[in-house]
Order: C-alpha cells, then structure tokens, then sequence
C-alpha cells in the first residue's frame, strides 16, 4: 500500500473517530484524574487539595460497606451463574430434540436491560416477600439474594451460550474414543470435557466478574440502597456521591478512581491467565 | 439399558422445561399485572386479572404519563424537513419510544461507518501514532463509566451535545473501544492483494475501502451492529445524565416514572410501560435470534 497516499485521507478515515473519542472520553478521563486530587462542586471551581478525598473515602463507611457488599456480591453471582450455566450448557449439548427452544427461553432474559430487570424483579420479589408481611428494603440481606437471584436470570443463558459454543468445538472423536475406552460419563466430564473448556470457563468467569463488579442499573432499580444505604454497591455508592450530596464530588471522583483501579486490575489478571494459556497450547 | 436411558432424557426433559418456566414466568406475570387494577398488584401480584381486577386502561395511561409515544409523528417529520434546530425540537415531542430507535439506529450506524473506516486505516497505516490511539480504545473498554461520568457530562454540556441528535456523537465516542478492537481483528484477516489489486486500477483509499474492503467486513459488521444496539437501547444512565428529564429515553421514561412519583406509583401503567419496554425487545430477539446469539458469543470471545 502507497502508504503516502494513503495518509492524506487520514482526516477521513480517522478523524470522526479521534474528536468524538477525544472529546468525551481522552478529555474528561484526564479532567477525572486531576479532579479527583480537588475539591470542587463544578469543573471550573476546582481547588487542588492533594489526597485529602482519598483519605476521605477511605474513611468513608458507605464506601466500605459498598465495597465489601460488591465483592460478597461478585463472589457469589460468579460461583452461581457459572455453576448453573454449565450444567445447562452439558444438558442441551446432548443432542436431544428442543435444546435449541430452550437455548432460546434462557437466554431471552439477557436482552431485557437493567432498570427493566430491576423493576420485574422488584414486582416478583416484593410479591414473595408480601406474603410474610415484609418487602425487599426489610433487610440488607433480602436486597443481596434478590440482586444475586435477578443476576443469574440475566447472566445464566448468556453464560451457557459460551459453554455450548466451547463444548461443541471439542472433537467428537475425542469423547468417542473416551467412550470406547470405557470411560463412565462422569470421567469423560472430568478428564476430556473440563480442560477442552477451559478456556471457556476463563472468558465466563471474567465476564461475570466484571459484570458484577460493575452492576448499576439492576441495584438502581431492585433496591435503590435501601435499607439505609446497606445495599448500595461500588457504583451506585460513587453515583450517590456524585450527585445525592453537595460539595462531595471531589470525593465521589476519588472512589470512581479507586474503583476504576480495581476494575483494571481485574482485566489485568485475566490478560495474563489468558496469554499464559495461550503460550502453553 | 435403553429404558434407562429414555428415562433419564424424560426426567431431563421435566428439569429443563421447569427452569424455561422459570425464566419466562417474570415476564408473564408482569404481563398479566399490566391488564389488573392498579390496587391489585402489589397486594396480589400472581393473580390473574379476574373481572372484578381487571383493567383495560393501564396502557392509556402508562403511554400518556411517560410521554412514550410522540403527540404526534408528524411533528417529527417536521423536524427532519427543517433545519438542525428545528430537528432538536421536533425530537422532544416525538416521545420516548421513537427517541429510543432513533438515537441507536443513527449511533449504531455512525459507530459501524466510523469504526470500520478506524480500524482499517490503523491496521494499514501502523504509524506510531496509529498505534498509540488503538491502545488507548483498548484500555477506554477497561475504564468504568463512573470514572469519567462527572466530567463527561460537563463537557458535552460545554459542547452542547446534550440534545437527542448530539448524543449520537457521545456514543460515537463511548463505543469506539468495543468497536474498532472488533474490527480490528477482522481487518488482519483480511488479504491485502485485493485491496492493491483495486489500487492498481485506480482506486482511490476512499473507493478501495468501500467497493473491495467494507463488503468483505460484513460478519463482523452484523455482530458489532448487535452488540451496540444491544447496549445502547438499554442504556440507562449516559441518556439520563447526558438528556436528563428533558429529554426521555425508554430506560430513563421507566427509571423517572417510579423515581418521580415517591412512593404513590400507579402500579397499573408501570406495569404497562414494562410491558411496552420489553416488546420491542422480544420482537428484535424472535427476528434476528441467530445472529443474536452469535454475536454475542463472538463479542465475549474477542472481548
């Protein structure tokens, strides 16, 4: 390629792209940063004040009940959605007649978005709940099965979709011969199965970290925070900084970059498992 | 040995078909809640309308109090006709649902032209610079959206992108990461002898680009295309805060109609309006179920 020629149609090809990803992403992280070493209501009123807002959410306790409740949450969605998906996944793999009727049924939910989901749940959960005579915000508790409960109807069919699709890579050739062998369909599961979906599990696993770690709209929705802020995670915990109390931006900007820190680490982590694997196949 | 066996796939059967149960009932019974008496639902909410619950003006009202369709759809013809202004005030009447399919149509639209025109251009040009912006798309996939919600939202008030055709731009820039990665990594695979092929006779990069590369893109346009319809359409708190009240998604109409009525809720039409969400939803779903789900297990691979 004449790459001269090619570089005076640069505007074109990059330009759109480059202002729009300049503008509202490059330009307000680097504002973000810097802003969250200031005390400041608006961007322009912005005092630089060093660490004090970290020091601040540090010591602050919704920040840290936000924080432990997101990784409980995020623990518990992981195990569980992987877990069902999976077995889901091993069940409509077996080639029996309507698998792909109920690969449709359980991955519908995926499609609905969170403030939707939270609101259906909402209805269904407080309906359950009603019968004993309390509702979602009763207990902090009620609000953490309920995220995790509305979590794996959303996360399970998207999840199993992944599995299918690495289970059916595997060559029929290799459970044929297993079976030949005269292996049972537990050690077939275990020894030829497990490590070909390996890879599989990897992306799933990181995927509903992620997800989970993240979750906005469902909390939003389904809880709110309620009891007292109990259930508030990381996101809606720096949202509620941000915009639910005067003169505290500067510290919601800090717990964003502390959070934002995490999430990376997080992708960090799975970039490494991901490219040793690589390396050993 | 074969008796076993069926019985084993019956009992499979019973298991899955109580779990799609499971997944489908949410839905019904918000559903059937929509057509119940607003007093009905949350006192008993998995009853069926009977005739002393029933409801047929739930609908009526979910519609007129979350402004989810337009007044009328000639105003946004209007808007379309006139000038750019005129178009930003045609769309504030056309309601949430057609400013919904209007914002993802044009932003899907922008992000697959601007992306794939991106990520074809880096990969062929592979200048440092080219480089150093795919790297940072890359990394901009990994930030949450809460780091750089404050200070976005102050600048594209300052640009005065804050506005239904404005915010097209913003989801330009906030889906470029996804995108251009997508792209990108088809964009290797595609052989370059015909792209110099069509330079040979004659073909500008523009020309080359549209006539011989964006035909071949064309798998990995579908997935990308789903994926950023899939986000836009249900986002919530970018239009919330980029649009505010003024300016109603479907996500933000639902988020307001309970958020604005402080606990006295007329349970009837947001059951309604949850009903209305979700069709849309389901119809893109039974139309395009393959590629769908293709897409998306694409999307996790390479994501």
């Amino acid at each position: 390629m004449n790459n001269r020629k090619l570089k005076k149609y640069s505007p074109i090809f990059l330009g759109p792209m480059l202002i729009a990803f300049t503008a509202v992403f490059i330009v307000p992280f680097a504002m973000g940063l810097y802003l969250s070493l200031c005390k400041f209501t608006t961007v322009d009123n912005a005092v630089f004040t060093g660490f004090e807002n970290f020091k601040a959410a540090f010591t602050d306790q919704n920040f840290l009940n936000a924080l432990w409740f997101t990784v409980k949450f995020t623990v518990v969605s992981v195990v569980t959605v992987n877990v069902i998906a999976f077995f889901l996944a091993l069940l409509l793999t077996r080639g029996m007649r309507g698998s792909n009727l109920f690969r449709t049924v359980f991955f519908m939910p995926n499609l609905i978005g969170g403030i939707v989901l939270g609101y259906i749940w909402n209805l269904i959960l407080n309906g359950v709940l009603g019968t004993m005579g309390v509702d979602i915000t009763y207990s902090a508790s009620y609000g953490f099965w309920g995220l995790v409960i509305l979590m794996n109807w959303q996360m399970i069919g998207y999840m199993m979709v992944i599995y299918i699709a690495g289970i059916q890579s595997i060559p029929g050739s290799l459970i044929e011969a297993a079976h030949i062998d005269g292996a049972s369909g537990f050690q077939t599961l275990k020894s030829i199965i497990m490590p070909m979906i390996m890879p599989s599990v990897t992306i799933c696993t990181f995927l509903t970290l992620s997800n989970s770690f993240k979750l906005f709209d469902q909390n939003l929705a389904l809880t709110n925070g309620a009891p007292n802020r109990e259930t508030a995670m990381m996101a809606l915990d720096i949202y509620n900084t941000f915009y639910g109390s005067v003169g505290q931006q500067g510290v919601g900007q800090a717990k964003a970059v502390i959070f934002a820190v995490i999430v990376a680490l997080i992708a960090w982590i799975q970039l490494k498992i991901t490219r040793s694997r690589e390396e050993q196949m | 040995m074969r008796r076993q066996k069926s019985l084993v796939t019956v009992l499979i059967y019973i298991l899955l078909a109580a779990l799609a149960l499971v997944f489908i009932a949410p839905i019904i019974i918000v559903a059937f809640n929509s057509f119940k008496n607003k007093l009905y639902i949350m006192s008993a909410p998995f009853e069926f309308p009977n005739s002393m619950t029933f409801e047929g003006g739930n609908y009526l009202r979910g519609i007129v109090n979350s402004g989810f369709f337009g007044k009328s759809i000639t105003s946004l013809l209007t808007g379309f006709s006139d000038a750019w202004s005129t178009a930003v005030n045609g769309l504030s009447s056309i309601g949430a649902f057609g400013r919904s399919l209007f914002i993802t149509v044009f932003s899907v639209l922008l992000i697959l032209l601007c992306a794939s025109m991106c990520a074809w251009y880096i990969n062929r040009s592979n200048s440092r610079f080219c480089r150093l912006f795919y790297y940072i798309l890359v990394f901009s996939m990994v930030v949450p959206f809460q780091m750089v919600m404050y200070t976005m939202t102050s600048t594209v008030a300052k640009l005065s992108l804050n506005n239904p055709v404005g915010i097209i731009f913003v989801y330009l820039g906030f889906g470029a990461g996804l995108s251009v990665f997508m792209y990108s990594g088809f964009v290797k695979s595609v052989p370059i002898e015909i792209e110099e092929a069509a330079m040979i006779d004659g073909c500008n990069p523009l020309q080359t680009f549209f006539r011989v590369v964006f035909p071949v893109l064309k798998p990995i346009t579908v997935t990308v295309a789903i994926l950023e319809t899939m986000w836009i359409w249900n986002d919530y708190l970018l239009p919330y805060l980029v649009l505010g009240s003024k300016f109603k998604t479907i996500p933000v109409a639902v988020q307001l109609a309970m958020q604005g009525a402080y606990g006295s809720v007329d349970w009837g039409s947001f059951m309604a309006m949850l009903v209305l969400a979700i069709i849309p939803i389901i119809i893109f779903y039974l139309f395009g179920q393959k590629y769908i789900i293709e897409g998306v297990i694409a999307g996790a691979v390479k994501g």
